[in-house]
This record gives structure tokens, sequence and C-alpha cells, in this order.
């Protein structure tokens, strides 16, 4: 099956210069918004093809239909690339331990805004203390269902369920490692 | 003064701890009191205390049934049976034989994940709610046979807990989809109908309700949720209307600001204190409170347990018994027993 690209014409900004950071301003156990970035920064993600009615019900078993389809990524381009994500897309506050990481869908229909959710959210789980916790939103204004699929990304038993789910886990697990360094 | 004090951390689970349930037959005239844990390791473990020591040991791993996490596990109101329902899609029952527990009868028919189970007060019928957004009601038949007697739809989201009423077979269910459905049999042949919705516009919550929980007699109800409150729900004349209609539930009061993450779950002891559990690691307790003064607030924080579990709690049950324990559920992949003393 040949499905139209979800976005044909992607606007490709060019990549920030990092900036080398003294070790000596951060405490041990502080989490630098920073390092959650650069973890981020080498994760890759593959948009596939998928029909636009499946935005909140990415989740369900029709994944089986397109999985086929994963060897053949729409943008084979980073999540800072295509602006989903960036500096600014992550707040820290280590006094109550709390991490909140918003990002961009790069169209305002796009129905992997749920995938790019579970990828960041199985990317972080474990370079964070247990105790801290992660929330993750898509940027205010930037989604058409954007407090449907703020609540989805985090239900964690949902999160949880879909993990387990082969074919969107396999889905997940393409995204995070298929370029990593 | 009071204080919820920990008596044991139970480990053995490898991966996050989703509910637990007090078997309700033991805790009484020198029967140890059990309880069963289930968990996203695809596991369920019994749980029995030791009379001397008053410490819980694992006496059994119900292991190689479902092929996915168990996530809400029940006991028959006779303690011989035991409900586990699944993210595979099925509920498994099984029976304890001699201290080993079989798995008697597996109840298939959801389209996914199986969130929740629930026994009525007779233990003659089963419920069983799915993120497919449907409940079933199950009649138990013998020689451990289920037949479905009823699917309900009426939820528009997710279903995530099912429980009966603890005298009347009237059946609670609360969803992603933010309200509290009431399911009550409306003639004499299995005619099951939602007969109130409590949802935002009757004073409801405002984002998924993850549970609910009774008060002894029954005429109260307590509901947590996402949208970070607790809610009191009072009915009238439960069991003396003989043979009328159903009565409604109507808001009682919203306890809002004590929690800063989601309330995952919430337990009303025998002694009126109600127990909650949530995402920011601690539980919280609950009274009356009969010192407020006309219009005043009608329950207060009794305590807050900080960092009870290292994350998540998931389950906060009351055990049965003359002086009741808490045992808590975490995303650590522990279990805590606690007791309520002064100091």
């Amino acid at each position: 099956m040949t499905l139209g690209l979800i976005n044909a014409n992607p606007v490709v900004h060019a990549k920030k210069e990092r900036i080398a950071r003294s070790d000596d301003p951060h405490a041990d156990d502080a989490v630098d918004p920073l390092d959650i970035y650069d973890i981020l920064f080498f994760f890759s993600f593959s948009l596939l093809p998928l029909p636009t009615q499946l935005t909140v019900e990415i989740l369900d078993l029709a994944l089986t239909n397109f999985v086929r389809d994963i060897r053949d990524p729409e943008h084979p381009y980073s999540l800072e690339q295509l602006s989903v994500l960036s500096e600014e897309s992550i707040s820290v506050d280590d006094k109550l331990g709390r991490i909140l990481i918003t990002f961009t869908p790069t169209v305002q229909h796009c129905s992997m805004a749920t995938v790019i959710g579970l990828c960041l959210r199985v990317k972080l789980k474990h370079y964070f203390p247990p105790h801290y916790k992660v929330d993750i939103k898509v940027s205010p204004g930037s989604h058409a269902n954007e407090e449907s699929v703020n609540k989805q990304l985090n239900d964690k038993e949902r999160v949880a369920a879909a993990l387990e789910n082969p074919n969107l886990r396999q889905l997940v697990d393409e995204c995070l490692y298929s370029n990593e360094l | 003064m009071m204080e919820l004090k920990e008596i044991q951390r139970l480990e053995g689970h490898t991966d996050k701890v989703w509910s637990l349930a007090w078997n309700p037959t033991t805790g009484h005239a020198g029967i140890p009191l059990v309880f069963a844990s289930c968990s996203g390791d695809k596991t369920v473990r019994i749980w029995e205390q030791n009379l001397s020591s008053g410490l819980w040991a694992c006496t059994a791993v119900l292991d190689e049934t479902h092929t996915r996490t168990v996530r809400s596990c029940a006991w028959s109101p006779s303690g011989k049976l035991l409900a586990t329902a699944s993210f595979d899609a099925t509920t498994a029952i099984w029976e304890n034989v001699g201290g080993d527990f079989e798995c008697v009868s597996t109840l298939e028919g959801h389209e996914n994940e199986v969130k929740c189970v629930s026994w009525n007060a007779a233990g003659t019928l089963l419920a069983t709610c799915s993120r497919d957004k449907s409940v079933w009601i199950w009649e138990v038949l013998p020689g451990n046979e289920f037949e479905c007697v009823s699917v309900l739809q009426g939820h528009s989201q997710d279903v995530k807990m099912v429980k009966w009423h603890p005298t009347e077979d009237i059946l609670f269910s609360c969803s992603y989809d933010n309200s509290v459905k009431v399911w009550a049999d409306e003639g004499d042949s299995d005619d099951w109908q939602c007969v109130q919705t409590l949802g935002e516009p009757n004073n409801g919550h405002t984002s998924t309700v993850w549970a609910l929980s009774f008060n002894v007699s029954g005429d109260k109800m307590v509901t947590c949720s996402d949208d970070l409150t607790l809610k009191v729900w009072e009915t009238e004349s439960v069991g003396t209307q003989s043979g009328g209609g159903f009565a409604p539930w109507t808001h009682l009061c919203t306890l809002s600001g004590y929690h800063d993450r989601t309330i995952f779950s919430v337990h009303w002891s025998r002694e009126g204190i109600f127990a909650s559990g949530a995402a920011d690691n601690a539980i919280r307790l609950f009274v009356d409170d009969n010192e407020s003064q006309v219009g005043g607030p009608l329950y207060k924080l009794l305590l807050k347990k900080e960092k009870a579990h290292d994350m998540d709690i998931n389950s906060v049950q009351w055990s049965p018994g003359e002086k009741p324990v808490l045992a808590s559920a975490s995303d650590d992949g522990t279990i805590k027993v606690w007791e309520l003393t002064s100091y």
C-alpha cells in the first residue's frame, strides 16, 4: 500500500551548536534539562503514514496493519531537526522531582503524537531516579486533539498496556534505536 | 496523635504491583490474615500471616496462566475463589485446593485489556470491565461455570473499575470518561440498565475516575480521580425500601487541595477512615470532621504518610479483622503493611 505522506514538506531547521557546560554549577543528584535534551537529541523518529482517524486510537491493535511499512520512514530526521523538541521543551523541578516535557507534533493532526509521547516515556524511563515524575504534553495550540492526547499520554495504565502490545512496542523500539549513536 | 507505622515491606514481584485484595474470611477466630497481589510481572502472589511473628510470607505464586499484566484481583465472599483480571483480555478464576491454587475457569469475551473484576455480596455475580468501554456481568453457576448474563454499554471510554454495592445487587463503574455509572437489574430476567450517571453536570469529576469505595453501611461512597480530588456521595434508605425503586446518589462534598498527583486508589474502613493512595507516593487518611461547624467541611485529613513508597501507589486496602491493618501496593514492586497507632 502507498499512502500519502502525512507531512510532505517538513521545515528542517539547522541544528544548534552544543555549548560545553561546566560541571561545577550542578549538584550530583540534580537533573539538568540539557542532560534530558542531550538524551533525546540522539533520538531519531520515523513518521509512518497512518490515517488521521487513528489519531486518538493509535494505541489500538489496528497498528498491526501498518507495521510492515515501518522500514519506509516518511522522514528520516531527528526530532530536533523537525522542531518537535527544543531545549525549551524540558523543565525540571528538582525540589519536587518533577519533569515536564512539551513537544510539538509536526502537523496539527499528526496521528503519531501519542507514539512520540510513548517513545519519549520509554527513552527517559531509565535515566532518572524512580521517584521523579515525568509529564509529557503537546505544546499548547499545536495539536487539534491537544486535551485528548495529553490525557492519554499521561495515563500510565494505558501506557503500560500499550507497551505490552508487541506491534506497538516494536514500533516504539524501531523509533528509539534506528539511529542511536 | 495518630501515626501510620510500617509493619512490613514485602518483596517478590518483579514489576509494578497494581492491586491487592484481602481474603474476607481471614483475620477472624484465629485464622491468619491472607491477601493476594497482582503485578505487571504477569503473576499473582498469595501472602499469609504467621500468627506468631505477625509477619506475612508468600505462600503461592500463580503464574503461567495470564500472558500479560494482571491488573486486578478479587476474592469471592466465601474466600474459596480468587478472580484475576488481565491485560490479556481474560479473567481467570482460581480455586484454593488444599493450599494450592488451580485455575478452574477462564472468562473470555472482552476485546482488549480487562481492568477490574468484582464479586457481589452474595457471591452469585461477577462483574468485569475493560478498555473496550464495556462492563460484563457474569452469573456464577455450579461447578465453577460462569455465564455472561449482560454486556453493559454506556461508558464512552476505558472503564477503570467495577464495584458491587456492599449490600444491594447494584453495580458501580468508573471510567476514563470522567463518570461513575450506576447499574441495576430493572426486571427479573437480567435486564441490567444504567440507572444513574455521576458526571460533570452533577458535581462529578473532571478527569478519569480511578476507584471508588463504600462505607460500612453502604449509604456513602467515596470516589478518586485524575483531577486530584476525592468526592463523597450519599444515598437514602439503603435496604429499607421493600421492593422499592433505586435510590439515587447525590454529591455530598469534594476534598480538594490535598493531593499533588493522580489518586489511583481509595478505600473506606469499617471504622470510618478512608485511605487514599496516589502518584505522589503518599498515603493519606481522612475521617469525619465531627467538630465541623454548620456548613463547614465534613471530612478532614487525619494524617499524611509522605514517601510511603518510592513510586506511585496503585492500591490501598484495609484488612478484615478486629484490628484492621492497611496494605499498599506500588510501582516500586513492593507491598507494605501498615498499622494505625497512637503516640
